[in-house]
């Protein structure tokens, strides 16, 4: 443990990135070497040993058990990679492990965001979408365990050189001054730019609010996409790095935020080594930034997660880079006022900032001018499931599902018809193919009990049916529970249990989903009853009569 | 939580069911809603603790807002509107309720637990939901039994032994349906790190954590016959507690709210009750039999012990010795006879037995244990200050920014003070540590001075250079308060902090930033135990630790001062009472006029003059033969003498032992009468802490057997040397001693009933008592304090060829004084069966010891841990 720590700093926050140390090197963390790392950083055993069992990623081994075997392939089976045939795959692929010399670890794993190329295999850190067993087997030949990197990023210099940071220097050339701020915040307020995570939240309005707080202010970045059916920030992350950490600068000068700390999800490695060499150019290439009242770039902190659907809630975010477990935080107090080492902080989705240079230079209009049906704004929507060509597509806020599928994704895959969708992910509900015309937007399913959230949408057709999805996303909230509070925790168990059962009990159900929707603690409890409740309201005979079965029982971890 | 709302305090008014309802600036809805009487369930709340919010059964209705909040951790805004009853809050707490219920059912939860309670008053009978999985019980700890099947992850426990006794041995791991209570790292209780304070025995609220049967594997139950409320019988710290027994015997112990330790206990608190249940108990008068040799050279008592003993009656004991010590004092004169009372026994036992042996006896050859423990720091403290006791209670920390602990172990000795310090430095203030050892104390520290065993002058006075090197010196300070600056600071000269540095083991740079620490903040307190007083020079270890205070100007406010921690329960009380050769009650000194003539005339006698002898000059004139007869009450010098085989010796030569106890000790062995007494729990008494603060014990258990009351049997001695006693109740000896002793003068006992504990000084009846002393004069004849400067001495025996290593002797967390009590109790033996020797792992490497080999010393051996 001495010689992995090196000379770093014996920090309790950075508790998950010396985890991430010793993971690494030995592929797992016995007990008796995070007694040592406790024993570095002046914690006690179960103040590591809390932290280290709450991540997915990290494999605790006590001194009597066996350690894991070296490599482990890691399959997904959230939402639309079942619906590719991922419990199919899964026996299959334990077969193949079998007969291997030293098999390896056949893992199931929640969304690693490559649904538009499902099913989904991970060796070690090598992705391979759509996942084939022979393709798994030419992985593990061919000793491919990294994932490379994004091939068509554009790296510093060609960003620079394509017009790249024009805005952020434009800026930096006056000094930064109320009435710019103000007019910063206007543009942004113009544009209709909001949240992209999930939220909403008007992006201008955040800023006013964090600016207002006195103390250090911090920026941090939510690139911990992980909500099932989403890859967008994946998908703009591997393509314009700069465009997000130009943006990002931004944010951070007009906020004057000090430090920024990106959270990136642990299934992205690809990304990391990218944005590690990226931000490490940009460091070099600080002397650009000069500004006119002795602005400079703030420090970027680039941390990992290491396996935590949960940690991309925004309060359990900032307890994971504090080096926690990963448990949200009541509010009030909200991380606009006390965030991030209890100072004021400003989060933003990856995606949100990767918008604002483009809408500052091309103005609030050009994002604005897009839209149907009322609603303003380009949505960047991750698009899985049945149909012919799924990926991100940047589309009109308020297009609808249809249109959706039919303009940009080339219509339903052969042989399939529009059954129904989920246009958020697994919270925002599962509606039915006769709502296919509704307006996709921040607030216009909510009379449908449904949201768009990261507009994450994924399609259904004659050939799944509404409860299965609904039963594995619960499966997926109950995996992903932080085990804080009694609805979330206790909630999902019994959820996904009364939904194993062939006729569902309605009442029960309904009275689970009231406790869980008014009294969880986050978004993650609040949400979770969206899929289970969809098939009550809109696919009722799938779950009202006797002898329906269940296709995946063993889906349920 | 039910005070009344003063009007100083702000106050915010907000709907609570229509109605309004006021609270208090900084109360949660959930208090101000249980002020006024308005019940709202909680599981996860426990007063005291940090609110968490996670069980969701306290959820309000708050008009406005989106979802329900939780009352526990909501503060109320001026208007805002809140509901209880509303449909929604009753519908959601009543399916947390059920869900609970499913998770841990009825019989797995004990019978009073907060669950049940309130989920029979919510009417939730049954729940829909299937039981989660089992998970197996652990009862690997001797004291305690984890039933998961009850936990409902409210995270008490976790806050229990995490953020109040921040021992950080639970923890909350994994998540989602699978988080589960640990211990370390999901060890069985028994062999973690657990240090069995039972904190989170009464966090619990369900009896997932309970306490086990004594010497069984079953958990107590939970009814009663009968609660007392009382004190700790173990260390200084004076914890309140709250005995829960049943026919005659104590089945558990629950921590009070008491000034010193608000609710908290440790081990011995907690589980070290059962001693006084012992079968080993003395339970009748023994006489020596004629002629049976008194054998000073032994190892332990030998179990025949009885056979050197005969049974008697009472009259026949009391006779034998009362009678006995008479015919020495008349034939030898009154030096001739010795009384050791004890820092275990009451204010009011120690007063009397002070008082017998002054009156009785005739001579001031009355003595305690304190002689072997704080009477150098006392005769510094006296000679520097005027006073012998702590300047602010431990709980002051709360106030202070820097806190210099030296030569104190005190997670071990006094593990709730230990509580508040680790709570201080978890706050942010500075703790910095001096030890030749590294204790539990130092991960918790800023620094750690892990100086050389015997150089405490060395590092003090480098200390003190830097003050004042680095112009940190209060100038003020030192010319109001203080004399003698100018022969401190000659006296350090020549100890900068790069002199001492190669002596002391601990950098310069180190030595300086700790004085700047010190010295610059706003308030440093500095605490000490045996480590500064049991030396050669332990007087003049003391004497530095006041200069440092003094020059620094820390002193005097709360949060800065001077705190001796005081070993026993009572040996700040039993040294206030007298029961020392050179002092009268309340510190008058035995040979000051004023002092005489206010005590001849208040006992109506006459009395000697001259000091009398101290515990080891007592043991040195009765092996020449000058003391004959000795009264030792609840004392075991023939085990508790640094130097056992002459005390030992010394006791078996005397004429006639007369020895008052609980347990056949080492001491018992060689007396000639032995008279059964009563044990802590047995009696009703005030004891004084390390704090000042004199508090009400309760007895709790009628005593075993024909054991006596103490006061009964040192008033029948009495009567037997000629004195016509009557002393029947702790009550009519309590006001009596206040009568005569101004600093409790204003502590009566029925103030005592009513209020369980009273701080001194006390003056009056109106005096709340004075937490903080030294204000603005010292108790000395000018009001100043002296500074009294300290040279470097060696100790008397240093490391050698033969003998290399130093050997500091410390304690053990579970044992206490001698193991007389400790080794008896059932859990503390239990966990900690042996004495060890620590060393560092890399020399056991380097000598090729392995734990369990006998380590030869000097003076014995012991066996290395």
């Amino acid at each position: 443990v001495l010689a992995l720590l090196g000379n770093l700093p014996r920090r309790p926050d950075l508790l998950v990135e010396y985890l991430h140390l010793i993971q690494d090197s030995q592929g797992c963390l016995p007990v008796e070497m995070l007694t040592a790392l406790a024993e570095e950083l002046r914690m006690a055993q179960t103040e590591v040993f809390e932290v280290a069992t709450f991540y997915h990623h990290f494999d605790v081994v006590k001194e009597a058990e066996t350690r894991p075997p070296a490599l482990t392939i890691r399959v997904c089976d959230s939402g639309p990679c079942a619906m590719a045939g991922a419990e199919a795959l899964l026996p299959a692929l334990q077969q193949y492990a079998d007969r291997l010399p030293v098999p390896p670890r056949i893992q199931r794993v929640p969304c690693i965001g490559r649904c538009a190329e499902a099913p989904a295999v991970v060796v070690h850190q090598y992705p391979i979408a759509p996942a084939t067993v022979q393709a798994v087997d030419e992985a593990v030949r061919g000793n491919r365990r990294d994932c490379p990197l994004p091939p068509d990023a554009l790296r510093l210099e060609s960003a620079m050189a394509e017009g790249g940071y024009a805005v952020l220097r434009k800026l930096l050339a006056a000094p930064r001054t109320t009435e710019s701020f103000e007019s910063l915040c206007a543009q942004l307020q113009a544009a209709g730019l909001r949240g992209l995570g999930g939220a909403g939240f008007p992006a201008g309005r955040k800023w006013q609010i964090v600016s207002q707080q006195a103390g250090d202010r911090i920026l941090v970045v939510n690139a911990d996409e992980g909500e099932p059916g989403t890859f967008k920030d994946r998908h703009y992350l591997e393509r314009r790095p700069h465009q997000f950490l130009e943006g990002m600068l931004i944010a951070a000068w007009a906020v004057d935020c000090r430090s920024c700390y990106i959270y990136l999800r642990d299934e992205y490695p690809g990304i990391r080594h990218l944005l590690q060499a990226e931000i490490v150019a940009l460091q070099a290439a600080a002397s650009a930034f000069a500004s006119a009242d002795g602005w400079q770039l703030p420090e970027i902190h680039l941390r990992r997660g290491a396996g935590a659907y949960i940690c991309g809630e925004e309060s359990a975010m900032l307890e994971s880079i504090e080096g926690k477990r990963g448990m949200p935080r009541l509010r009030p107090p909200y991380i606009a006022e006390v965030g991030l080492f209890d100072r004021p902080t400003l989060a933003h989705n990856v995606e949100t900032l990767y918008w604002i240079p483009e809408i500052l230079s091309r103005g609030a209009d050009w994002f604005a001018s897009h839209g149907r049906r009322g609603r303003k704004g380009l949505r960047s929507f991750s698009v899985s499931g049945r149909v012919a060509d799924p990926g991100v597509k940047l589309a009109p806020a308020g297009i609808s599902l249809r249109e959706l599928v039919d303009e940009y994704c080339g219509g339903m895959a052969p042989g399939h018809e529009l059954y129904g969708y989920l246009p958020g992910g697994a919270s925002g509900g599962i509606l039915p193919a006769s709502l296919a015309d509704e307006p996709l937007d921040f607030d216009t399913l909510q009379k449908h009990g449904c949201f768009i959230g990261s507009a994450a949408v994924i399609v259904l057709s004659q050939h799944d049916r509404a409860r299965d999805v609904a039963h594995n996303m619960m499966a997926f909230f109950r995996h992903e529970s932080c085990g804080q509070c009694t609805p979330c925790r206790s909630g999902t168990a019994k959820a996904v249990h009364l939904m194993q059962a062939p006729a569902w009990d309605a009442d029960l159900m309904q009275d689970l989903s009231v406790v869980m929707i008014d009294a969880s603690i986050c978004g993650l409890g609040q949400a979770a009853p969206n899929p289970m409740l969809s098939v009550l309201k809109h696919f009722p005979k799938e779950v009202a009569s006797e002898g329906v079965e269940i296709l995946n029982p063993e889906s349920n971890r | 939580m039910n005070a009344p709302i003063r009007a100083d305090v702000l106050a915010v008014t907000f709907e609570l069911d229509g109605q309004p309802c006021q609270a208090l600036a900084g109360e949660t809805i959930l208090q101000a809603a249980r002020r006024a009487g308005v019940e709202i369930p909680t599981l996860c709340y426990k007063d005291g603790y940090r609110p968490d919010g996670n069980c969701r059964v306290c959820m309000v209705e708050i008009e406005g807002e989106r979802v329900l909040a939780p009352s526990c951790c909501r503060a109320p805004k001026p208007g805002m509107k809140v509901q209880v009853e509303s449909a929604r809050a009753i519908a959601s707490r009543k399916l947390v309720l059920e869900l609970l219920m499913s998770d841990a059912p009825a019989e797995e939860q004990r019978s009073d637990s907060e669950l049940l309670t309130w989920a029979a008053r919510e009417g939730v009978v049954q729940s829909r939901f299937p039981q989660r999985a089992h998970t197996p019980l652990d009862f690997s700890h001797p004291g305690m039994a984890v039933n998961l099947d009850a936990c409902i992850q409210c995270g008490r426990c976790v806050r229990g032994c995490r953020e109040e006794q921040v021992n950080d041995v639970i923890g909350y791991a994994w998540r989602g349906d699978a988080a589960k209570i640990v211990f370390d790292m999901d060890d069985p209780m028994g062999v973690s790190t657990c240090v069995a304070c039972g904190e989170c025995v009464q966090a619990c609220p369900t009896g997932a954590i309970m306490p086990k049967l004594l010497g069984t594997n079953e958990v107590a139950p939970r009814e009663v016959e009968k609660k007392v409320d009382s004190l700790c019988p173990f260390c200084g710290v004076g914890c309140q507690l709250t005995y829960n027994i049943t026919e005659n015997r104590i089945l558990f112990v629950d921590g009070r709210d008491g000034p010193s330790n608000q609710s908290r206990l440790c081990v011995k608190g907690r589980f070290g009750f059962d001693y006084a249940m012992n079968p080993d108990r003395l339970t009748v008068p023994l006489i020596r039999k004629d002629g049976y040799p008194k054998e000073p050279d032994f190892d332990r008592v030998p179990a025949n012990w009885r056979d050197a003993f005969r049974e008697a009656t009472w009259e026949e004991a009391l006779d034998h010795a009362g009678l006995g010590l008479a015919r020495i004092r008349d034939e030898h004169g009154p030096r001739s006879l010795a009384g050791f009372g004890s820092a275990k026994c009451s204010n009011e036992e120690a007063y009397l037995f002070q008082k017998l042996v002054r009156i009785g006896f005739g001579s001031n050859n009355v003595d305690h244990c304190t002689r072997l423990c704080h009477a150098s720091s006392v005769a510094a403290l006296l000679e520097g200050i005027g006073s012998g006791a702590v300047s602010n209670q431990v709980s002051d920390v709360q106030f202070a920014d820097v806190i210099f602990v030296v030569g104190a172990n005190p997670t071990a000795n006094h593990p709730v003070a230990a509580t508040w310090i680790k709570n201080a430095a978890k706050r942010g203030a500075k703790l910095v540590v001096a030890d030749p050892r590294r204790t539990e104390l130092a991960r918790h520290a800023s620094h750690v001075l892990q100086f050389k065993a015997d150089t405490d002058v060395a590092l003090f006075n480098a200390l003190i250079h830097a003050v004042i090197d680095e112009g940190l010196a209060d100038r003020r300070f030192i010319e109001e308060r203080t004399l003698n600056f100018e022969a401190i600071r000659d006296n350090v000269a020549a100890c900068s902090p790069e002199a001492m540095a190669p002596l002391c083991g601990v950098p310069a740079q180190t030595i300086r930033e700790v004085a700047r620490l010190y010295a610059r903040s706003k308030a440093s307190i500095i605490f000490w135990g045996m480590g500064v007083s049991q030396h050669v020079h332990g007087t003049d270890n003391v004497r530095c630790l006041i200069s440092l205070s003094l020059i620094s100007g820390q002193i005097g406010r709360p949060g800065t001062g001077l705190h001796p921690l005081r070993g026993q329960n009572n040996v700040q009380g039993a040294s206030d009472a007298g029961l020392i050769p050179m002092m009268f009650p309340d510190y008058r000194r035995v040979d000051d006029l004023g002092a005489i003539e206010r005590f001849e005339k208040f006992w109506n006698t006459s009395l000697d003059h001259e000091p009398g002898l101290t515990v080891v000059e007592i043991m040195d004139a009765a092996s020449r033969g000058d003391v004959r007869g000795m009264y030792v009450m609840g004392e075991n010098p023939a085990m508790s003498d640094p130097d056992l085989r002459h005390a030992r010796q010394a006791l078996a030569t005397l004429d006639l032992l007369v020895v008052q106890d609980i347990f056949p000790t080492e001491t018992a062995w060689l007396a000639d009468v032995i008279l059964p007494a009563t044990a802590f729990p047995e009696k009703t008494g005030t004891f004084t802490n390390t704090d000042r603060m004199v508090q009400l014990a309760r007895k709790a258990l009628e005593p075993p057997g024909q054991a006596r009351q103490d006061l009964w049997i040192i008033n029948q001695l009495a009567r037997r040397l000629g004195l016509d006693w009557n002393y029947d109740e702790p009550q009519r000896v309590f006001e009596e001693m206040r009568t005569s002793m101004d600093s409790i003068a204003g502590i009566s006992w029925e103030r005592l009933l009513a209020e369980d504990s009273v701080t001194y000084p006390c003056e009056d009846a109106d005096d709340p008592g004075q937490p903080v002393v030294f204000i603005d004069r010292f108790p000395t004849i000018t009001g100043k304090a002296s500074l009294v400067p300290a040279g470097l001495i060696a100790a008397d025996e240093r490391p050698d060829a033969q003998y290399p290593y130093v050997l500091i002797t410390g304690r053990q967390l579970e044992h206490w004084h001698t193991g007389a009590m400790t080794r008896r109790s059932y859990v503390l033996d239990a966990i900690e069966p042996e004495a060890t020797v620590a060393m560092h792992s890399d020399e056991l490497v380097r000598l090729g010891v392995k734990p369990g080999k006998w380590c030869p010393s000097l003076r014995g051996a012991a066996p290395s841990a």
